[in-house]
């Protein structure tokens, strides 16, 4: 069996920095499904989010409040003060790495406007601020490769919790399809979003919802599940995206009629109104045959007109999306609008947490000893019911930060605990020569196709009971389909298809579970729009869902409270 | 219907590698990945490839397309088919290849290892950021766009040679901090740089700029750190062993032939490369050092002479 002080799962933004307080002092272990400079973090584009006030004067304040009310009043707002707090800090921190940053005229780090953000506070690099800070981390760790050590290419099945307490994970080297034990004083979940459980999606091939399941399939609860981000403009079909940047930076969001529409439905802010918004603006574009292509959910599209910003601008400030553009459908942003379409981009919910990253497990708080998460499989919650553009990045740094201290302080104090490493073992052995051997009739392939055309057309940008009911149902169904899917592929080498049925089988679970907090939201609030109960409901609803497993395997839901402390509930119009 | 020729490998079945060949309907907008993806999940599940962001930058999916190294990601089938629409996928070279179109990368991060990457600077932080200006942000903007997929290293004349190399991608890695104006270990690193398997190894063939998908651009940010060594004093004393590792590449690959080819026709990035960094040469050689960086074949009497009258115009 193999022992570190501390594991960490996920090589993101928020397990790499995890990972580099824990070394201060611990031996810790950083284990990825992917080499960690292909974690999704660095397809981050426009910016990370702190109020340095190197463009405009900027506070705290004034970050915590746009925050909170960009969230739709469900952030608990104690952890939102903390974090916005901690956020210039955390940004010299990179900076002091070797993070690359855009520069002011006078050698600061540059910051621009983005939605939702009263002031220009997301710093960036480029269009690529994600890789930025991604491959800065990374360097750091290959600093300190003596105290920590990389599993790259390795898959982490299952979570071990034994008499009360986080003992480890089981896991398994892509490479050779070996399964082993990783015990740890602490395990840290860093393991990212799930947008792969919709059709279409900004996310990455790895962005599963690994971590969700393996805790809940431990027992512990998923939080707020049901607000999922669209994110405006996602390329049209293929949903990789086009960062709010070339809106920050000017951009037009057109109509098929060559309409500004963004006029009538946040007339404030236009373009730059937070992303549920635009999503819906653009959504109501589309199914009501204002768009171009197809009408309805995942299909048809809106222009993002960037023409009028020029070519210089374009390509200092925007460079990586105009080689998008051109790469993947031939169209110059210099000379042509790009067409787009709401994607799924981004995990509100996830993992409960309190504000140092140690996981709760239920509505009164009570932690899982052992057991922390961050970044974006956790929720801590200082989103809310929507994330504004550039605060993921900055959330996965400081509660990689926090959840890393505390993993650390907690593992300092205990001791390696006997764990029952052959039943660990033997139990996902089990689930994985079920997949070897499975020999029905079901196609995966179709099964995943079914799951992510419903998920978009009935739990996406608009939602409502008929079809979240229908959603509910057909993922059920899919999952008893799953049982009699067929493999082709019964090597031990580099066997990815393997891997791709045990994701597949974590989204239909984590499909569900979004789908039945949806259902049971009626109410709209941040991400989460239901076309039948289209008001926010602060008097039913201003609380956490918290679904977890129950005894007969259905799923359970539970609410916990929001923390309320500087900014009371009010009507959001931008 | 466009053909996919994959390269398929696995050694616990059989120890030769093969080609098998795929139809797809490649339509207009999708991507080789798509291409490969549907082959997966609707042909033959057995085939190993390696991706995750779909959208160039993760640097995952790198494959040889029709002989060169490419994002499979990132280029539509259709602008890769040949004029039969076929489209032959090898796993990179220079690696070895684990299964099918899935290769080992160790060599490739020991040699970014190597390159020592990450900033130095023991200088008292200051409060708030170290400052930059926009000037010195554009010296290392290029080199830091580098999504380490191995495109480069993967078709780099040297590297089939000599696995010293530390190639490419890990020497604009390292133009990423000697170019960096907040790291103070500029003088150590191009000494480091210009050991063997250095920068002077490197054969100007311009292989990696063409091959690389980001601008990041490996030979330009080696002539880059090439000026810094000479500006910094650090000259190769080992000229012979660059032309070494030249003669046995081109021996090797077939590509060039130096003896017979005239210097004009060597390539376009060999010439201009080697141009851009003559003046430095002669701004050492005025402060009393000695250029090191002529190429053998252009030590030619008649080709210098030509060169010098070419930066006189
Ligand atoms: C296209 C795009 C652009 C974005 N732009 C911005 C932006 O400009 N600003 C901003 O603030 N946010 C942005 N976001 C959101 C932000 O990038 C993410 O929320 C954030 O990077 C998440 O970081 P993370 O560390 O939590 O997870 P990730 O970076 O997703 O990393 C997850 C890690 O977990 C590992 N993992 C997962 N499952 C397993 C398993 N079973 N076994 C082993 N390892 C596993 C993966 O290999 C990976 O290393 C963007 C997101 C997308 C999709
Ligand atoms: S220019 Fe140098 S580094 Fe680039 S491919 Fe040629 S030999 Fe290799
Ligand atoms: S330099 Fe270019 S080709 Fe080489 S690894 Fe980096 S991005 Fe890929
Ligand atoms: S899949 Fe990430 S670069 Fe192609």
């Amino acid at each position: 069996m193999i022992k570190h002080d501390v594991v960490i799962v996920g090589s993101g933004l928020a397990g790499m920095r995890a990972a580099l307080e824990v070394c201060k002092e611990l031996d810790v272990a950083v284990l990825s499904k992917v080499y960690p400079t292909r974690s999704h973090s660095g397809a981050a584009q426009g910016g990370i989010a702190a109020s340095l006030g190197n463009v405009e004067s900027d506070s705290w304040e004034e970050h915590m409040f746009d925050t909170i009310k960009g969230g739709d009043y469900l952030n608990d707002q104690d952890a939102v003060e903390e974090y916005v707090k901690a956020a210039p800090r955390v940004i010299y921190e990179l900076e002091r790495m070797g993070c690359v940053f855009s520069r002011t005229a006078d050698g600061k780090i540059a910051q621009r406007s983005f939605g939702g953000h009263s002031k220009p506070r997301a710093c960036f690099s480029a269009d690529r601020t994600g890789h930025a800070v991604l491959h800065a981390l990374h360097e750091q760790i290959l600093k300190e490769s003596k105290s920590i050590k990389i599993y790259s290419e390795w898959s982490m099945h299952s979570l071990t919790i034994e008499d009360g307490q986080c003992k480890g994970i089981v896991v398994s080297n892509i490479r050779t399809g070996e399964v082993e034990v990783i015990q740890g004083k602490a395990v840290i979940f860093a393991t990212g979003g799930y947008g792969r459980v919709f059709k279409i999606t900004s996310n990455a091939f790895a962005s599963t919802a690994d971590g969700a399941i393996a805790a809940f399939d431990a027992g512990l609860p998923i939080e707020d599940a049901e607000f999922v981000q669209f994110h405006p403009s996602g390329l049209y079909r293929q949903g990789i995206l086009f960062s709010e940047a070339a809106r920050g930076e000017g951009g037009y969001l057109v109509n098929g009629n060559g309409e500004r529409f963004m006029e009538k439905y946040a007339p404030s802010r236009m373009e730059l109104a937070p992303r549920d918004i635009v999503a819906r603006a653009e959504q109501s574009e589309i199914d009501a045959g204002r768009g171009g292509g197809g009408k309805g959910p995942g299909e048809g599209f809106i222009n993002l007109d960037l023409r009028h910003l020029g070519e210089a601008r374009i390509m200092e400030r925007l460079p990586q999306i105009r080689q998008l553009g051109i790469d993947f459908i031939g169209v110059d942003c210099i000379k042509d609008p790009l067409p787009i379409q709401p994607t799924a981009h981004y995990s509100m919910g996830g993992i409960p947490t309190d504000m140092f990253g140690q996981v709760i497990v239920d509505s009164e708080g009570t932690h899982m000893p052992g057991f922390f998460a961050a970044g974006e499989c956790a929720c801590v919650s200082v989103h809310g019911g929507n994330r504004l553009g550039t605060n993921s990045l900055l959330e996965a740094v400081v509660f990689g930060e926090r959840a890393g201290k505390a993993a650390l302080e907690y593992a300092r104090k205990t001791g390696f605990e006997k764990i029952n490493e052959s039943h660990q073992k033997t139990k996902v052995l089990k689930v994985m020569e079920e997949v070897y051997q499975s020999d029905g009739t079901e196609s995966y392939n179709d099964i995943r196709n079914e799951m992510k055309e419903i998920m978009m057309a009935n739990c996406g940008v608009f939602r409502d009971e008929d079809r979240l009911k229908e959603c509910v149902d057909t993922l059920q169904k899919l999952q008893v389909r799953f049982k009699k899917g067929k493999v082709t592929d019964k090597g031990k080498l580099f066997n990815t298809e393997i891997y791709e049925i045990l994701e597949l089988s974590n989204m239909l679970k984590m499909a569900e579970i979004i789908s039945t907090a949806a259902l049971n939201r009626k109410e709209s609030r941040g991400g989460h729009f239901r076309t039948d109960h289209d008001k926010r409901d602060d008097e039913n609803f201003l609380k956490h869902s918290m679904l977890s497993k129950s005894e007969d395997n259905s799923i359970d839901i539970k609410y916990k409270p929001v923390v309320i402390t500087k900014y009371q509930p009010k009507e959001r119009t931008y | 219907m466009t053909t996919f020729r994959i390269k398929r490998y696995n050694p616990e079945k059989q120890p030769e590698p093969y080609f098998e060949e795929f139809k797809v309907d490649a339509t207009e907008g999708i991507t080789v990945l798509d291409c490969l993806n549907d082959i997966k999940w609707t042909q033959d599940g057995t085939l190993s490839y390696r991706m995750s962001c779909r959208s160039a930058i993760c640097g995952s999916c790198a494959v040889k397309a029709n002989g060169h190294a490419i994002l499979a990601c990132q280029r539509q089938a259709e602008h890769i088919a040949d004029k039969d629409d076929t489209v032959t996928i090898e796993p990179l070279g220079n690696m070895k290849p684990i299964k099918d179109l899935v290769v080992d990368f160790k060599p490739f991060w020991d040699k970014i290892d190597k390159v020592k990457p990450y900033l130095h600077n023991d200088t008292p932080a200051p409060e708030k950021e170290r400052t930059q200006s926009p000037e010195e942000f554009r010296l290392i903007d290029d080199a830091s766009t580098c999504i380490m997929c191995g495109a480069c290293y993967s078709d780099c004349n040297v590297l089939e040679v000599d696995d010293n190399f530390l190639g490419p991608a890990a020497l604009a890695k390292a133009q990423r901090f000697v170019g960096d104006s907040r790291d103070k270990s500029t003088l150590e690193r191009v000494k480091e740089l210009s050991e063997p398997g250095g920068i002077w190894d490197c054969t100007h063939c311009g292989e990696c700029v063409e091959r690389c998908p980001k601008p990041a651009q490996p030979f330009y940010r080696i002539k880059e750190v090439m000026a810094s060594a000479l500006e910094e004093g650090v000259h190769n004393n080992n000229g012979a062993r660059h032309a070494l590792s030249f003669t046995k590449s081109v021996k090797h690959s077939g590509r060039l032939n130096e003896n017979q080819i005239p210097v004009e026709s060597v390539g376009f990035f060999n010439i201009k490369g080697l141009l851009e960094l003559i003046p430095i040469g002669i701004r050492m050689l005025l402060k009393g050092k000695t250029p090191p960086i002529l190429h053998r074949s252009i030590k030619e009497a008649d080709d210098v002479k030509r060169i010098y009258r070419e930066l006189g115009e």
